[in-house]
């Protein structure tokens, strides 16, 4: 009896045991067929998937087969990213990285990836890129850690029908031929504010960061200098930015949005606003904001100030962690992946604008036009301002300095501070961050 | 039987003697060694939660005060530079910690006070005998069993500038529309609605399970002293809930100062800062923002350290307050 007793205590102490350790052990790949299984860490909306190019790859290696998991956001992707470069371990065979982070990782774990610069034919595949894309995926002594997939070229989006009720042209070039200049822009913002027959309530611009976020990306410096240390206050780009936002802000030609907030998403369909910038990827979102219900509604016209620099904002990579079980294969996949042809079908599919200017020259891309967007010829319109964007360098906190000024533009717009005192609480926001 | 049968025995309630130490004659004499073999199973049966403990507690408790004293960046914890107390220094000298701790105080009353006032009447109430007792203590508690994220989009959006039901209700009564975000107090005040709105049914129902174990005879000794219903709950329910009053001050201040997810989810766009001003940036968001949106893990767990002395001061008060009035009134006896 006692020894039974005993026997089962101790066999309750090896389950407890055993399912504490069983919760810590990780996942294994099985070749034991001599099939290999290939993941992607992934966030956001990559598309592949969706667009049918891991089937297609599986066809053309049916030993290969790949997996993803995805986050939905590229922020707690970037978390847990980095707690596994940390531990140096637990990463997918492909990771994703983005444009908000990628010059974290180049500066600070270059070594944890692949250096694609050190491949044969790193020549041919450098040239299939734009060379700013190229570059912000490579460290100072020429490592290349990811290739691009898509980029975020920028223009403006525009409501036809709430141009035409304040007076103003609806015609894309009559449109574009407004404003060459942000001052323009902002300029017509005053024009449309003082329109009698404005729809009521509408206001020019959905948020002060419609031209803040674009306007600093076309200075000769946005938040970095060469060597990617974060210089704010002699940044031309950020300067002229914070003046331009300002004064948009301050003169009330904003809805006084936050962008990618609750109130913006249903401003949308209420017509708050007339412009918003639209890098490429913005025309998925207006699209699924709206539905069908927005079908031409909107039209694009070009970003101001383009002829003197063009401006991206977003776009992502593919990188290879070095430590993972199948290096070359998912390099391999990786170069498929971001190929020219590839990035052609995930235009053609998705309305990624590609990262590749061969893909971009396509006549697939540069014919293509947008039923949904009034017809507007986006393939010509983002090649464009793909070919006018200017390489300047990044810095690893980029993505917190910009959340800093557009937090501090917001306050400007509801009139809770003066545009220097906004500019103060930007530059402590980002002291917290780099000091 | 209802919920609130249910948790008189794990509460500070003064319930019967039954808690109180056997009679020391039925004790085991204490011998060491043989006892300690005896109890070898019981180690064994104990030992997993000890191993959670440690992993998942202790361990992050300790490695966490190890992290505040370095230099460290969120990719590469433990290589950070060992900077001694810098990160603390640094930390009174930071405008946004002070204005994170007073945003923190200040949604903490606005939450709290109202919370347990309502809570105490709430409970009175509901210890009348009614139709429908079971199912109003039940309902009490759904807003607890909602998760915290489910509740604050909801009121994110009625609380919406725009678009939102409060304010259309104010301008349908011809009042101006407030944008509850921007504001200082507005947004605080909306931000202890949602935490008001989670956390009095459970409070109601704390103080409803302590009104229970009041003995009916002081009420009926009152009644025949003329006392009325209010004169009753001021003189007798109130003062046999001072142990329970206390304990939820203390528990409520805790929630309080961790307070995280309400303004983080708030502001409906992810944004760490609390706010374009950091308004209503609590500490527990601002140990946050310097962690996980600004990567400076040091400097966020010399934040959570600073949060977990502050919870020891309020506990320590709190005890001392206890334990004075239980002093003052053994000396009056």
């Amino acid at each position: 009896m006692l020894v039974s007793r005993r026997a089962r205590a101790a066999a309750a102490a090896a389950v407890s045991l055993a399912l504490l350790t069983s919760a810590c052990g990780g996942g294994d790949s099985g070749d034991d067929d001599g099939q290999i299984t290939l993941t992607m860490g992934l966030y956001g909306t990559f598309g592949y998937e969706e667009a049918g190019l891991y089937e297609e790859y599986m066809d053309l290696h049916p030993e290969i087969t790949i997996e993803q998991s995805v986050v939905a956001q590229s922020g707690p992707y970037y978390q847990a990213l980095q707690t596994r470069l940390a531990a140096g371990s637990g990463m997918a065979d492909v990771q994703g990285l983005e444009i908000g982070f990628v010059s974290d990782v180049v500066e600070n774990h270059a070594d944890a990836f692949v250096d694609f610069a050190a491949e044969d034919d790193a020549a041919d595949l450098e040239s299939t890129f734009y060379d700013w894309k190229w570059d912000q995926a490579s460290t100072t002594d020429g490592r290349t850690i990811g290739l691009g997939t898509d980029a975020g070229p920028q223009a403006m989006c525009y409501r036809q029908d709430l141009f035409a009720e304040a007076g103003l042209p609806t015609d894309p070039a009559a449109v574009s031929a407004l404003w060459p200049t942000w001052d323009d822009y902002l300029a017509t913002g005053e024009q449309y504010l003082a329109s009698p027959t404005r729809q009521d309530g509408s206001a020019f611009v959905d948020s002060p960061n419609s031209v803040f976020a674009p306007a600093v990306r076309q200075g000769e410096v946005t938040y970095a200098d060469e060597d990617g240390n974060p210089v704010v206050e002699d940044s031309d780009g950020v300067q002229t930015a914070w003046g331009l936002a300002s004064q948009a802000a301050g003169d009330g030609l904003t809805a006084e949005l936050a962008q990618f907030g609750d109130e913006w998403n249903a401003a949308f369909a209420n017509g708050a606003f007339a412009t918003i910038a639209c890098p490429s990827w913005m025309l998925d979102y207006i699209t699924s904001q709206l539905g069908d219900e927005g079908a031409g509604l909107w039209n694009i016209a070009t970003l101001p100030g383009q002829s003197e620099a063009g401006s991206t904002w977003g776009g992502s990579w593919l990188g290879v962690p070095s430590s993972g079980e199948h290096v070359e294969e998912a390099k391999q996949l990786v170069e498929w992946l971001t190929a020219p042809e590839q990035q052609v079908k995930m235009f053609v599919a998705s309305g990624f604008f590609p990262s590749s200017s061969v893909a971009a020259e396509s006549p697939e891309v540069t014919g293509a036009t947008s039923e949904y967007f009034s017809g507007a010829p986006i393939g010509e319109i983002f090649g464009t301002a793909a070919d006018a964007v200017r390489r300047t360098p990044i810095s690893p906190y980029d993505t917190q300095i910009q959340d800093a000024f557009s937090q501090a533009l917001t306050t400007v717009a509801d009139g809770s501070r003066s545009p220097d005192q906004a500019y103060d609480d930007a530059l402590a926001a980002i002291e917290q961050v780099t000091g | 039987m209802t919920i609130a049968d249910n948790l008189p025995r794990t509460l500070p309630v003064r319930t019967a003697p039954a808690v109180t130490d056997p009679p020391s004659a039925v004790r085991p004499p204490r011998r060491r060694g043989p006892s300690l073999s005896r109890n070898r199973w019981g180690y064994a049966y104990v030992a997993p939660f000890f191993l959670v403990f440690g992993a998942f507690s202790l361990f992050p408790f300790l490695f966490t005060a190890w992290v505040s004293l370095h230099d460290a960046r969120l990719s590469d914890i433990s290589g950070g530079t060992f900077v001694g107390l810098d990160n603390y220094v640094a930390l009174l000298g930071n405008d946004f910690f002070w204005n994170a701790l007073r945003n923190t105080i200040t949604i903490g009353l606005l939450a709290t006070v109202p919370q347990l006032g309502l809570a105490l009447g709430l409970a009175h109430l509901l210890h009348y005998k009614l139709r429908g007792r079971t199912f109003f203590r039940t309902v009490m508690l759904m807003p607890y069993a909602t998760s915290i994220a489910a509740a604050t989009l909801v009121f994110a959006t009625l609380f919406g500038r725009d678009y939102g039901i409060i304010n259309t209700g104010l301008e349908a009564v011809g009042l101006d529309r407030v944008d509850w975000e921007s504001g200082t107090l507005s947004s605080q005040v909306a931000i202890a609605v949602i935490v008001t709105w989670r956390w009095t049914g459970y409070n109601a129902l704390i103080y409803l399970a302590a009104m229970q174990s009041i003995p009916g005879e002081l009420y009926e000794a009152a009644e025949m002293d003329g006392a009325n219903r209010w004169r009753q709950f001021v003189h007798i329910t109130i003062p046999s809930l001072r142990p329970t009053i206390l304990f939820t001050v203390v528990v409520s201040t805790i929630g309080a100062v961790q307070l995280f997810g309400e303004p983080l989810l708030f502001g409906g766009n992810g944004s760490t800062t609390g706010g374009g001003r950091n308004q209503y940036q609590t500490l527990g968001l601002l140990m946050y923002q310097q962690g996980w949106t600004n990567f400076n893990i040091g400097q966020a767990a010399t934040t959570a350290w600073a949060m977990f002395l502050i919870i020891l001061l309020v506990v320590g008060t709190a005890f001392l307050v206890g334990r004075s009035r239980t002093r003052r009134e053994g000396a009056r006896r």
